[in-house]
């Protein structure tokens, strides 16, 4: 199971609704399986149908993440005209074998968020669980 | 002469676990032979059948991406830094630029 606090999510799905018709993409840094930040990444491919960080600030951000003690605890990703379900490229490509695969699909107004392991080829999709504040320091609650 | 390889979680089967290896050579094509002998396999997922770097794989030495630098003929020497990350790539894409299977 993956559980974010709601203004990770909002964030996530904004910065995709941002980016439509292209793909958006970033990274959840997390410590201890909490997630502990959002880092917005650059799609370099700029495309309706593909992404892929850009190499230099993955780099930057995973050395970041290394002095900080986190992980990347979830990839996201946005697919803009299907399902919020791995694709066989995402399937082929995944590379991080400990982390969540956070997918929103912006083909609809309805948002759709869901969250899978994606291990040696298989993906198994796993509940994601939504929560009202985000449970760190430092961070301004929702207002809602 | 050491250079000091860091290894990503996906291909530490290669390392036995470890984040971090030595190894050396004068090259990057060089260093990746030498690591072969200790680390049977690595190579082969770093490198294509043809000899070239994989797509999907970013090596950098000393945190400048290769692919800006030599290539596989990138010049090391002893105490770079080589980091190997995978690439975190993908998409709806069913044909064309995806590169997977």
């Amino acid at each position: 199971m993956l559980s974010l606090p709601r203004e990770m999510v909002d964030r996530v799905v904004a910065h995709a609704r941002r980016d439509h018709p292209d793909e958006a993409c970033g990274v959840i840094a997390g410590r201890d399986g909490v997630a502990t930040r959002v880092v917005e990444m650059d799609n370099a491919e700029r495309s309706p149908t593909f992404y892929r960080f850009d190499a230099k600030e993955q780099l930057r951000v995973w050395r970041e993440m290394d002095d900080a003690d986190e992980v990347p605890l979830v990839i996201y990703h946005s697919h803009t005209a299907t399902e919020a379900h791995p694709s066989r490229t995402d399937i082929s490509l995944a590379s991080e074998p400990d982390a969540h695969y956070l997918l929103v699909s912006t083909r609809a107004e309805t948002d759709e968020v869901r969250s899978f392991r994606i291990v040696d080829g298989v993906v198994t999709e796993e509940p994601l669980e939504i929560t009202a504040r985000p449970g760190m320091q430092g961070s301004p609650g929702p207002v809602d | 002469m050491a250079i000091e390889v860091r290894i990503p979680t996906i291909l530490r089967t290669y390392t036995d676990g470890a984040k971090a290896v030595e190894g050396s050579g004068g090259s990057l094509t060089a260093l990746l032979d030498d690591l072969e002998s200790r680390h049977n396999g690595l190579r082969g997922r770093l490198v294509t059948d043809e000899g070239a770097l994989h797509r999907f794989v970013n090596v950098y030495v000393n945190d400048e991406d290769v692919r800006f630098l030599g290539g596989l003929e990138t010049p090391l020497k002893d105490g770079d830094s080589v980091t190997v990350l995978p690439a975190v790539a993908g998409g709806a894409a069913q044909t064309g630029t995806a590169g997977g299977a």
